[in-house]
């Protein structure tokens, strides 16, 4: 668990250096690190960028409804919707909405223009509703 | 500050994470030791962090994900910060983000099944400080979580 905690930080750390911090030798953390991609405990990797200092000041969360269930297809929406370069994350949920879309602009009119251009022309995109993020914190779980 | 081949660099590494220096660099049609040297300025600068292993709670037996919108009551001067510190307790939360819109703050937890779940919302979201609604969103799928900017 400590191993995967350290993945969360860094990633890009040989086994080796992981082991090291966790006093473990670099064969037996690279086994570890074999097991736990074998049983797909890492989806992947992501890249760490400050969005903000790179021009993107605005990141909203969007819910998203479905107009009319039943008629549209959820994979033309879902297919489309990943498509969306401005939409960093896309899921499926339960609940109120049935959508939920990370949206990245590099203002609020760049915004507006993604939200009509892109969003309100999904096929099957009923209500939606925005919130703008003020700060965010990810912290490392149960782990 | 950022040029062409910085944006080619980022946009390349963003879609190709686990490629060698080598294969970045092969795709900008540049050195790797120019590649390391142009990622080294902009991890000075703070514009590159590094890059973090995605994980699937489901894999590591955390099979329900609820993502919980939560109101707060603002007539307390302190809600936000007294609310904050307290949801970071929780070794569940895996995401703490407020809002300027119709809610306030957003939690992301992790359980694993349904009874966990439950305890949980009782035992340890409910008790949180200043709420004043709650309302709960189940994961059903993630379509896209790269996170990538579209530099």
């Amino acid at each position: 668990m400590a191993l995967v905690k350290a993945m969360q930080r860094d990633a890009t750390l040989s086994a080796g250096a992981l082991g090291r911090d966790l006093g473990l030798s670099q064969p037996a953390t690279w086994r570890r690190l074999q097991k736990l991609q074998a049983a797909g405990v890492f989806k992947g990797r992501r890249v760490k960028l400050d969005a903000e200092k790179l021009g993107f000041g605005v990141t909203v969360f969007l819910g998203v409804k479905l107009a009319t269930k039943g008629r549209v297809s959820l994979d033309d929406f879902e297919r489309a919707v990943i498509a969306i370069p401005e939409v960093q994350t896309a899921e499926h949920m339960l609940g109120l909405y049935d959508y939920r879309l990370r949206v990245v602009a590099r203002d609020l009119a760049d915004f507006e223009r993604i939200l009509r251009r892109r969003i309100m022309t999904l096929p099957g995109a009923g209500d939606v509703e925005a919130n703008v993020l003020l700060s965010e914190e990810r912290l490392p779980g149960p782990l | 500050m950022l040029d062409d081949l910085d944006r080619r660099i980022l946009r390349t590494l963003q879609y190709t994470p686990n490629a060698a220096m080598h294969e970045i660099a092969d795709r900008c049609g540049l050195t790797a030791a120019k590649v390391t040297r142009r990622l080294d300025k902009l991890r000075d600068a703070g514009l590159y962090r590094g890059q973090e292993a995605v994980v699937d709670w489901a894999a590591l037996g955390f099979e329900v994900s609820v993502s919980l919108r939560i109101t707060l009551d603002k007539t307390q001067a302190r809600a936000f910060d007294e609310f904050h510190a307290a949801a970071r307790d929780v070794p569940e939360v895996t995401e703490i983000q407020t809002f300027l819109g119709r809610v306030d703050v957003r939690l992301f937890v992790v359980a694993r099944d349904m009874a966990h779940y439950q305890m949980l919302y009782r035992d340890r979201i409910l008790t949180l400080p200043h709420i004043s609604d709650i309302e709960a969103l189940m994961l059903v799928s993630t379509l896209k979580s790269d996170e990538r900017l579209p530099l």
